[in-house]
């Protein structure tokens, strides 16, 4: 079918096939895939198939995008009820199907709460407002006709009927910032790109998310690639670009095949290639895989990358919507933030403008991960406290913890405290906290990790992807290294955290690019909220029991159950105790390695300082 | 370990149109069938890109996915993104290499092996996971890990 104009989109999509009155969704997100989602769906496709169920135009039993509750996966959720199962294993797959898929029954031992089924009830979805991720669930993502059902491509219908200004109108409108961590106003670089001077214009989506604990973007390109596809088409159209880009990790090899697969299609139908829709507007659009290099997320080595070069940053002075791929205007977006342009292009800006909070309008996909009870990809509106995610749609800390910390904005955001919790998700409030937004990932830290370890562990990273073109982020980065080294290790000297905040701030001010200068945030983030961890450290005591030899365990023995847990985790033999009794440490014996530190449920467990350091 | 021939290394690159633009899918290309880049290959796509091989050499050095030395067959990856390693990666990474006799980075001599580490692949419920040949493992412990080998 190739539409020659919008009117036989529209006819098409409304005579389209019915589907079963009732279906299985199955996650297929990372984390459930990992765990054998074509393994279960498979399962369930077969007892359908032996429970005599005749497919109509389509399964009964789908693969869907990410259904957010990774760590209750795999995961199953049903149309028309809404349940959701968790924890679903193949063997579950009978009584899936006779209950649910022919009788319309929930199967309640699967479910979180037997008496409330329904997802939309539970408390992880509770507080969402899942916009960008609205097909997840709802969708086969590999199949053309599930898209069109649920009113895709109806903007793009829109769109050449309004004509290229009102589009771009639309978007500035709307007050859309950027989600791929800047927040900058999409609006501004449309009119900045549609007004550049130039035949020859690119749009290009960024989807090499390389910030680690942050899996938003793969599921969103794995989930609903023809969201992303429809809004780059409208972006081009209204911008005057006849070529794109989407830019994806090279850890992602799904993605790239379902963008891949799902570009096919709509060249197939007429929606992307030449004359679209009768509108006389031409686009072509490919994929490119990264070469696994972090710095390419950031805009100008995205794009000397797709040029076939290192993917090295230059300086802006610039604008990429003037020179930007090949020297030619380009106007480049985080795949969330395109996904966003058709809902925004159908349903108008003021409609858009009614969801988050003033300045930060819409909803934004955060990857909710660490130490917390219930890990998992949430949609939240923008402006929603930092609090509601990780304890309603998170459930708080892990039995026996307590949460120390929350990390935003991946390697070069920062860490806040429990006491700044309150604070909004947004753009603006974030960065006077000392930290970002950036693209939506929130790692939750409890009492067992160290905030000098966590720095460590970001400058470690940051310093391995550094592109070594300019000298503060190349040299800077393997100087705090080393000092974080030395106080992780107990070779650290009193004044060394005066020493790396120093070198921070500079790295701060002299970088390069915006990672360069945003590299050290993790170091500046944590010596301002925890710098009694950092001088315990020079002291030689670490108060997390992470860095190993820098603390002893005592014994709580008001708080100890007798649970034996702690004596069984013990490598060196240091903790002794029989039965149920309250167990005690031999510190002669004990090696400090922390071992114990995380087996123990009741918060019985306790570091101090070794005694040669007191 | 595949020896490059020029035949094998013609069929890989002949579908690409001469454009620098292709210059990072066709090393990825020629690194999937050899597991690394070898010198006859840089060679050869500078030559059908008209591209100094000075600029294909920057380019196969830059990009952690490209490698000039040849990687294991059977390549055990540890995830080292955040969430992993609060849970515990750096133990996992640990007992697989007691467990290969390498170093993290490293391929066995006899290239049947290879230890390394990826930054995150989005799987963080699950964390800390290991994959082994592209399955993945979940809830890593140092013994699980061991046994995986």
């Amino acid at each position: 079918m190739r539409f020659a104009d919008p009117d036989q989109l529209q006819d098409y999509c409304l005579n389209l096939p019915p589907v079963p009155p009732r279906r299985l969704w199955v996650c297929g997100g990372p984390g459930c895939l990992a765990s054998g989602a074509e393994d279960l769906l498979a399962a369930l496709r077969m007892e359908a198939t032996k429970s005599g169920l005749k497919d109509t135009a389509e399964l009964s039993c789908e693969p869907t995008g990410c259904l957010g509750l990774c760590q209750r996966g795999q995961l199953v959720t049903t149309e028309p009820d809404g349940y959701v199962y968790e924890k679903v294993s193949v063997e579950d797959a009978y009584e899936i199907v006779d209950q649910t898929l022919l009788a319309g029954l929930p199967v309640s031992r699967l479910c979180q709460d037997p008496s409330d089924p329904k997802a939309k009830n539970h408390p992880f979805y509770l507080p969402q407002k899942r916009l960008i991720m609205r097909r997840f669930g709802r969708i086969n993502p590999e199949r053309f006709d599930d898209y069109l059902r649920t009113g895709g491509y109806q903007a793009l219908a829109l769109a050449v009927r309004l004509g290229p200004e009102e589009v771009a109108f639309r978007i500035e409108a709307s007050g859309l910032r950027g989600r791929g961590g800047s927040g900058f106003p999409a609006g501004r670089k449309w009119k900045a790109c549609r007004t550049a001077e130039g035949d020859q214009k690119y749009v290009l989506a960024n989807g090499d998310e390389g910030d680690p604990g942050a899996f938003m973007n793969r599921s969103l390109m794995e989930g609903d690639p023809l969201a992303i596809i429809e809004g780059l088409t409208l972006g081009a159209y209204a911008v005057g670009a006849n070529q794109g880009y989407i830019y994806v990790r090279h850890e992602y090899p799904l993605s790239v095949a379902r963008l891949r697969l799902s570009i096919s299609n709509a060249e197939q139908c007429g929606l992307l290639g030449d004359n679209i829709l009768g509108s006389g507007f031409s686009f072509k659009l490919s994929v490119v895989e990264g070469g696994g290099a972090f710095v390419c997320g950031e805009s100008t080595a995205l794009m000397a990358s797709i040029e076939g070069r290192e993917g090295q940053p230059r300086v802006k002075y610039v604008r990429s919507t003037e020179r930007g791929l090949w020297d030619k205007p380009t106007l480049l977006q985080n795949v969330e933030t395109w996904a966003n342009v058709p809902l925004i292009v159908e349903n108008g800006p003021q409609w858009f403008k009614s969801l988050g909070s003033e300045s930060n309008p819409g909803t934004k996909i955060f990857s909710l991960v660490g130490q917390v009870r219930r890990s998992g990809l949430a949609e939240l509106p923008l402006g929603t406290k930092i609090r509601t995610v990780v304890e309603e749609v998170g459930g708080g800390h892990l039995p026996g913890r307590f949460i120390k910390a929350v990390q935003t904005g991946g390697p070069s955001g920062g860490c806040l405290p429990v006491s700044e919790l309150d604070l909004p998700l947004d753009f603006d409030r974030l960065p006077a906290a000392g930290t970002i937004m950036g693209s939506g990932g929130l790692i939750v830290i409890d009492d067992l990790s160290c905030m000098v370890d966590v720095a460590r562990y970001f400058t470690k990273f940051l310093m391995t992807e550094s592109c070594g073109k300019c000298l503060p982020c190349r040299e800077g980065l393997a100087v705090i290294d080393g000092l974080l080294n030395d106080l992780c290790q107990s070779k650290a000297q009193i004044g060394d955290t005066d020493k790396l905040k120093e070198l921070a701030l500079t790295l701060s001010e002299t970088a390069l690019c915006g990672l360069g200068q945003s590299a050290a945030n993790p170091v500046i983030s944590t010596i301002r909220y925890f710098h009694h961890e950092y001088i315990e450290h020079e002291q030689g005591y670490c108060r997390s029991g992470r860095c190993q030899g820098m603390f002893i365990v005592n014994i709580d023995s008001d708080l100890c159950s007798g649970c034996g847990a702690c004596q069984t985790a013990c490598p060196s033999g240091a903790i002794i105790g029989r039965e149920r009794k309250v167990r005690q440490v031999n510190t002669s014996k004990c090696i400090s390695c922390g071992a114990c530190l995380a087996t123990c449920h009741f918060g019985a467990l306790k570091t101090a300082r070794r005694a040669n350091h007191e | 370990m595949t020896n490059p021939d020029q035949k094998t290394l013609n069929s890989i690159l002949d579908g690409y149109p001469g454009e620098p633009v292709n210059l990072l899918p066709m090393l990825q290309a020629v690194q999937t069938k050899f597991r690394y880049l070898p010198r006859e290959a840089i060679i050869l796509v500078a030559e059908k890109l008209s591209l100094p091989k000075s600029r294909v050499f920057a380019v196969a050095n830059f990009y952690r996915a490209l490698s000039l030395t040849p990687k294991g067959e059977k390549v055990f990856t540890v995830c080292q993104g955040t969430a992993c390693h609060l849970r515990g990666a750096p133990v996992v990474i640990g007992a697989l290499e007691k467990a290969l006799g390498l170093n993290l980075g490293q391929t066995s001599p006899d290239g049947r092996y290879g230890l390394e580490s990826v930054n995150c692949l989005g799987a963080c419920a699950l964390a800390p996971v290991v994959t082994v040949d592209g399955v993945l493992h979940g809830a890593m412990t140092a013994k699980k890990a061991a046994k995986l080998v």
